[in-house]
């Protein structure tokens, strides 16, 4: 069972796409997980063939548990069956993990493999209260989780304490999976703010000048340039595009932002657009239709699921004006737009109007310091001014 | 106008207040020891005593604890309300025998036909520069006997208040004063008397740790806890005031109200009172705790003369605070 998100402690196996015997291909998408958030289509990542399907339809199982085996067709002729478990990593993944081990897991379960130091009155209050420990930080001595830790992590309640996800309680799981993971976002990482006035005048321009030549259904939206500038201004800048984990930062192999799309049922996910950076307009614009429209009928693949590098949020143009957003653990930063609106403006010694956007920045001050996060947020800047090379 | 409502006073005179009162409320009572008589008691407990009481009832003894212990004990069979004064907790071990093997037995062997309805006061402690003969904390040895009952009084209330209710007690009962309360003046109030001698008591109530202490080390606490109460802990600091019978019950509540337990035993860790307190607690109240319970004691060396020795070998309210901020995860 592949973690589809760093909140996700189980999944229900709800579909398997493949039997026993078929061979598959890395990408090829062998079932559909039920995430407490959404039904996830998980892909493999090796090609073979199915060897053994472990789970069976509908079992909810912990997250690592060994779903299907699968023949590598690596060895000569002679089909050993592998070890290597299916799915395997859905993430590029940096190897120290074991294979079923994505790097965004990794903050989760290193405290599981360890024995956690935990008072008694803790884990009977642990107990109590439904609160999952591997997802609580110990302020007693040597780390030790004590009643009062427990306390404040039962003010939001953990995966651990949310109902399975049968579909009709799939908002009220969904707020406690978010609950618990903006919760220890909170708790665990110092966030800086950073924020900047972004004069889109020349973007839309452009964006409107370009819209003209193409067809209805090719046109493209502001979010497209908005997400092609963080992507390849977060490419310039590999200190912002990460995870903290195990209490160091680790850069990001490539650049997937992550997009938050609210959903209808209410609540939120934010699903990766893989190589943002190096996407065209026009891929952008597509993956960012396909994403949304999946994550709302509930059909996002495990990848998408499990290793954005860095989130955007983009509240669109009924939108507030400034977000000041709560990082996804373990990435490090989160570059919010609120709504796009005329406001005056000063250039040249003179007053106008012009269509402005507030950038944000929430970055986690362990991973960089305000200097970064500046020059990240002018980074995104000039790449809006220059809108025909994104 | 009516009497002022209290009295500044010592350990000392309240300590001898108490046994004046016993001395003139009931005839049956009598105090002996080593110099209690004319040299007035060698910490001037029984000052005057001699003078207002006469010899028959203030007995000067010769230097031998068993002896003069052993006496007690047989007036005490015989009917008698004996306070037997051990110059120090340390002198008493020549009377170990009489106390363990009679004072603490004869109920038992004799079917219940004898009381031992003794007192026995004893001085205890260090910090005066008396060294190693004089000094020693072994409260946690003698609370090791079934049979007696410990009491130490760290208040002026209760060096003024235990001795009646120690003497009504139909058997053998310690009372340990620590040597360095004696100077200790403060407020009493005019009318004190009897004070039970059954359960600790809570000095100062506190939310985030529960600093046990008895005798010398409560004022350690005491000190510890102000110190905490500025960096924001706030310590409930127990007086334990009876050794044994252990008022388990009291240290049990408040534990489970703070999580966590600091020990504060002048005695020697090992076999320690602070031992078996840590052991109820764990026994007890394991599924409280949010740390494991410590002890501050004294270190397991003869007491040093020298005072910057003796003050480290001593449960330091220093110490207290440094092992607390670390059991709570506070910093420096």
């Amino acid at each position: 069972m592949p973690t589809l998100g760093a909140d996700m402690e189980s999944g229900t196996l709800l579909e398997w796409r493949v039997k026993p015997g078929d061979a598959v291909k890395r990408g090829d998408i062998v079932a559909v997980v039920d995430t407490s958030k959404a039904e996830i289509e998980v892909e493999i990542f090796e090609d073979g063939v199915i060897d053994e399907l472990l789970v069976s339809e509908g079992t909810r199982v912990p997250v690592g548990t060994v779903l299907a085996t699968l023949r590598t067709g690596a060895a000569d002729g002679a089909p050993a069956p592998s070890p290597a478990p299916a799915p395997p990593s859905p993430a590029p993944a940096p190897p120290p993990e074991p294979a079923v081990t994505p790097p965004v897991a990794a903050p989760q379960r290193a405290p599981e493999e360890r024995r956690l130091r935990v008072s008694p009155v803790a884990r009977r209050a642990a107990e109590q209260l439904g609160v999952d420990l591997a997802a609580v930080a110990g302020s007693g001595p040597d780390g030790a989780i004590t009643k009062a830790d427990i306390e404040r992590a039962a003010g939001a309640p953990t995966p651990a304490a949310a109902p399975a996800a049968e579909p009709g309680e799939r908002a009220g799981a969904m707020r406690l999976a978010i609950g618990a993971l903006m919760a220890r976002s909170k708790r665990e990482i110092p966030h800086y703010y950073l924020q900047t006035q972004i004069d889109m005048s020349r973007a839309l321009a452009w964006l409107q000048e370009e819209n003209l030549r193409r067809s209805v259904a090719d046109r493209l939206l502001p979010s497209a340039l908005l997400l092609s500038a963080v992507a390849r201004a977060v490419a310039a800048m590999p200190a912002m595009n990460g995870f903290w984990v195990d209490g160091a930062f680790r850069a990001a192999g490539g650049v997937h932002l992550g997009v938050a799309i609210s959903l209808r049922g209410g609540g939120l996910i934010a699903p990766a657009l893989h190589d943002a950076d190096r996407k065209s307009l026009d891929e952008l614009m597509s993956g960012l239709r396909d994403l949304v429209t999946r994550a709302r009928a509930g059909r996002l693949r495990s990848s998408e699921m499990s290793d954005p590098t860095i989130t955007v949020t983009n509240l669109g143009e009924q939108g507030a004006e400034l977000v000041h957003g709560v990082i996804y653990p373990p990435q490090v930063a989160l570059v919010g737009f609120g709504g796009i609106r005329e406001r005056p403006w000063a250039a040249d010694g003179m007053i106008g109007a012009r269509p402005v956007v507030i950038a944000t920045l929430a970055a986690d001050h362990r991973a960089s310091d305000g200097h970064a996060g500046s020059r990240l947020l002018k980074l995104i800047d000039n790449r809006l001014q220059e809108p025909q090379e994104l | 106008m009516s009497a002022p409502a209290t009295v500044t006073i010592s350990y000392r005179e309240a300590m001898r207040a108490a046994i004046r009162e016993a001395l003139l409320a009931d005839a049956r009572v009598f105090l002996m020891g080593e110099d209690v008589g004319a040299y007035g008691g060698c910490f001037g407990v029984s000052k005057g005593l001699l003078d207002e009481f006469g010899p028959e009832r203030i007995r000067d003894t010769p230097l031998s604890e068993s002896a003069f212990v052993g006496a007690g004990i047989g007036a005490a069979m015989g009917g008698m309300r004996p306070i037997v004064e051990v110059m120090t907790v340390n002198f008493c071990l020549l009377a170990l025998d009489q106390i363990m093997n009679n004072a603490a037995t004869i109920t038992h062997m004799s079917g219940g036909q004898f009381q031992i309805p003794l007192v026995i006061r004893m001085t205890t402690g260090a910090g005066r520069q008396v060294a190693a003969q004089h000094s020693h904390s072994l409260e946690g040895w003698l609370a090791h006997i079934p049979g007696l009952k410990l009491l130490a009084p760290a208040t002026l209330k209760d060096a003024r208040g235990m001795l009646a209710p120690a003497l009504a007690d139909p058997n053998p009962v310690l009372i340990f004063e620590h040597g360095s309360l004696y100077n200790m003046e403060g407020e009493l109030a005019a009318g004190a008397g009897a004070v039970d001698i059954e359960r600790a008591a809570i000095r100062r109530p506190g939310a985030d740790v529960t600093l046990i202490a008895y005798g010398g080390t409560l004022a350690t606490a005491l000190a510890a806890a102000e110190e905490l109460a500025a960096g924001a802990i706030e310590a409930e600091v127990i007086d334990l005031r009876v050794l044994r019978p252990l008022d388990d019950a009291l240290v049990i509540e408040s534990v489970t109200r703070t999580r966590r337990a600091v020990i504060v035993d002048e005695g020697w860790r090992s076999g320690s009172l602070a031992a078996e307190i840590s052991a109820r607690i764990m026994e007890q109240a394991f599924y409280e705790l949010d740390a494991p319970v410590v002890r501050v004691c004294s270190a397991e060396v003869p007491m040093p003369y020298p005072h910057h020795l003796e003050q480290a070998a001593l449960p330091q309210a220093s110490t207290v605070v440094a092992e607390v901020r670390r059991m709570t995860g506070a910093s420096g």
